[in-house]
């Protein structure tokens, strides 16, 4: 480019620009790609294999059917029974660190072990979880074992979240209802749970998905039971007995070689997720609290909690 | 409540022993945390290091034959350590650029509309369950690496044939697996990048794409490696789904070898290992464990220093 031609208005291309511009929509794709290529295999190869047999029945050798039914029943157990233990404890947590606890070594080392938590490899908490629940408490391979080592795995996901749905409830709420006499935990109870509750929820929800897609820390935990139990006491002495989740008997499936019962396990466990996903989105959407306070004012807000 | 009473005073004293009460409970449930991770700990050397003892620590963590169900049982660890830590350093070299520039994308790049079908996207890929991406890895990546694997060394009498299960094979799906971890912290580092440098810089005359690489990516700094340092942390630790498709031999961790890793070598021999074999698959457990932990007290330090290093802009 000749220098008599340099003006303020024409735009110089650099090359590089092009190429990184290039590079950077190119990786934006590739993860598009890599989404629609899974989840359209999972699909194309599993929709053949889900039917009302195969999410009604058991694995059975006698009457040859395979189904999921079971394992489906094992996964709501883990859920359930996780969920009772870890989201008492998580929200308790929650609470103490943002409303009684005073900043310092205390609180860091209380955030230091959550984070710690957080970053423990589920296989390992699969190993501690057989030691520990399945040895030397005696609780063996059992859907109690695997929900005890999943609220250790979750207690951070459920913890952080509702430190953040806390967080976001506004200082006046609290003043306004310690003001006029209530106690603490009176607060707590009426203002400040009820305004975090969208938050809470969608930490409950994120647990949940997490629940279902996790495969290494029940291996060893809960086992592979597929059985479906037969009266109302069978139902509660479930608890006690081994039982694989979907991801467990999906694991099992592969390594058999039975692909196509694999891949219709697959696209369940997807669809979960999915579900799971929109949901979150959803709470968070309508229920976040900042955004609602823009939308109606906040001393509407105010008023209408204050009332209750 | 019985309404004629009722009194302000009449009955603080249950009162305060509820709120005492309230207090203690959440103490409690805060402290859940550090008594897991204590006991955790306890655990994870009390049941990895009688294998130390009895083997002796150099034949386990520097030998190279792994065979615990000979008739002369070996327990040489350090092909299944290395593979780890090799085989997670490809992944992150995969995954963090990829990742990074995803980010750049969504936060920077995308229209709102472009970046509302990438989010969803992201958060689905977190989503999916690992066995999920073990079966698929097994089913599409496999093959194709046997294909390039048959190009590669045709001809070659040495090789060791893997049918496709191999380190490669291995390294992609932990990439895969690592991406949503490192866009999703890479992209809120990039937008807690105050506006004021980019409009200086912009003003300035550089382009978007020189504003981007060498200022906004810059003061980001902290926050992208906090995002490599949790997707080292996540790949080391990911199990089932290189599980199916790394081979499960252990060898000297050459892209092409048939591989365990730290993680896979317990998922498939813990089932049926008895004794000393068990022990030091514990010992396995403490090896990863100690990474683990290493990569956590980074981790501390990275995000104080972010903190610091944010307070100082502000």
């Amino acid at each position: 480019m000749g220098t008599n031609t340099v003006s303020l208005y024409t735009k110089r291309r650099r090359l590089s620009d092009g190429i990184l511009t290039a590079l950077i929509y190119l990786c934006a794709s590739l993860a598009i790609c890599l989404v629609a290529g899974i989840v359209g295999y999972v699909v194309v190869r599993g929709v053949r294999s889900v039917n009302w047999t195969f999410l009604t029945t058991v694995q059975s050798s006698k009457n040859n059917t395979f189904g999921i039914a079971g394992n489906l029943l094992n996964t709501l157990y883990i859920i359930v029974i996780t969920l009772l233990i870890a989201t008492p404890l998580g929200i308790g947590a929650a609470i103490y660190l943002n409303e009684y606890a005073k900043p310092g070594k205390l609180v860091r080392m209380i955030e230091f072990t959550t984070e710690t938590l957080s970053g423990i490899p589920s296989i390992i908490f699969g190993m501690f979880g057989m030691v520990f629940f399945g040895t030397t408490l005696h609780l063996g391979f059992s859907i109690l074992t695997g929900a005890l080592t999943l609220t250790l795995l979750i207690l951070p996901l459920i913890t952080r979240n509702t430190q953040e749905a806390l967080r976001t409830v506004p200082d006046s709420y609290r003043n306004g209802a310690l003001g006029i006499g209530a106690t603490k935990w009176y607060m707590i109870r009426t203002i400040l749970l009820p305004s975090a509750m969208p938050g809470i929820i969608t930490g409950v929800i994120l647990a949940i998905g997490r629940i279902v897609g996790e495969s290494a820390a029940l291996i060893f935990t809960a086992g592979s039971g597929y059985i479906l139990p037969k009266s109302l006491f069978g139902a509660f002495h479930k608890i006690l007995e081994s039982g694989g989740t979907l991801t467990i008997q999906m694991y099992l499936r592969m390594t058999n070689a039975k692909y196509d019962d694999a891949f219709g396990i697959a696209l369940v466990l997807l669809i979960i997720v999915l579900g799971i996903n929109c949901l979150t989105k959803f709470l968070t959407k309508r229920f976040d609290v900042t955004r609602l306070d823009e939308r109606r004012g906040k001393q509407k807000r105010v008023k209408t909690k204050v009332s209750k | 409540m019985d309404r004629s009473t009722f009194s302000i005073v009449g009955n603080s004293k249950a009162k305060n022993m509820t709120e005492k009460i309230a207090g203690i409970l959440f103490l409690a449930c805060g402290f859940f945390a550090v008594a897991a991770v204590i006991v955790i700990t306890v655990y994870m050397i009390a049941k990895g290091t009688p294998a130390l003892h009895k083997v002796g620590i150099l034949e386990i963590l520097f030998g190279t034959v792994w065979s615990p169900t000979s008739a002369e049982p070996s327990f040489g660890i350090l092909y299944i350590i290395l593979t780890s830590v090799i085989g997670t350093g490809m992944a992150v070299l995969i995954g963090v650029p990829v990742g990074v520039l995803t980010a750049v994308f969504m936060a920077e790049v995308a229209p709102p509309k472009l970046a509302g079908i990438v989010r969803p996207a992201v958060e689905l890929l977190a989503g999916i369950p690992s066995v999920v991406y073990g079966l698929v890895g097994l089913l599409i990546l496999n093959p194709l690496m046997y294909k390039l694997e048959m190009w590669v060394f045709k001809g070659s009498s040495t090789h060791q044939w893997t049918g496709g299960a191999n380190l490669l094979c291995a390294v992609l799906v932990l990439a895969v697996m690592i991406l949503p971890t490192v866009i999703n912290i890479s992209e809120s580092a990039i937008r807690a990048v105050p506006r004021d440098y980019k409009m200086t810089s912009l003003a300035l005359g550089a382009t978007r794409i020189q504003t981007i690489f060498r200022v906004i990516l810059p003061s980001a700094k902290s926050g992208i490696v906090t995002a490599i340092v949790l997707g080292v942390g996540r790949a080391i630790g990911e199990a089932m789904a290189i599980c199916m498709v790394a081979g499960n031999s252990v060898n000297f961790p050459f892209p092409f070898s048939s591989v365990r890793f730290l993680t896979t070598a317990m998922v498939s021999e813990m089932a049926y290992s008895q004794g000393l074999h068990k022990e030091v698959l514990f010992t396995i457990g403490l090896v990863l464990f100690v990474f683990i932990m290493i990569i956590n007290l980074v981790l501390n330090r990275v995000m104080k220093k972010g903190a610091e290093d944010g307070n100082k802009y502000r």
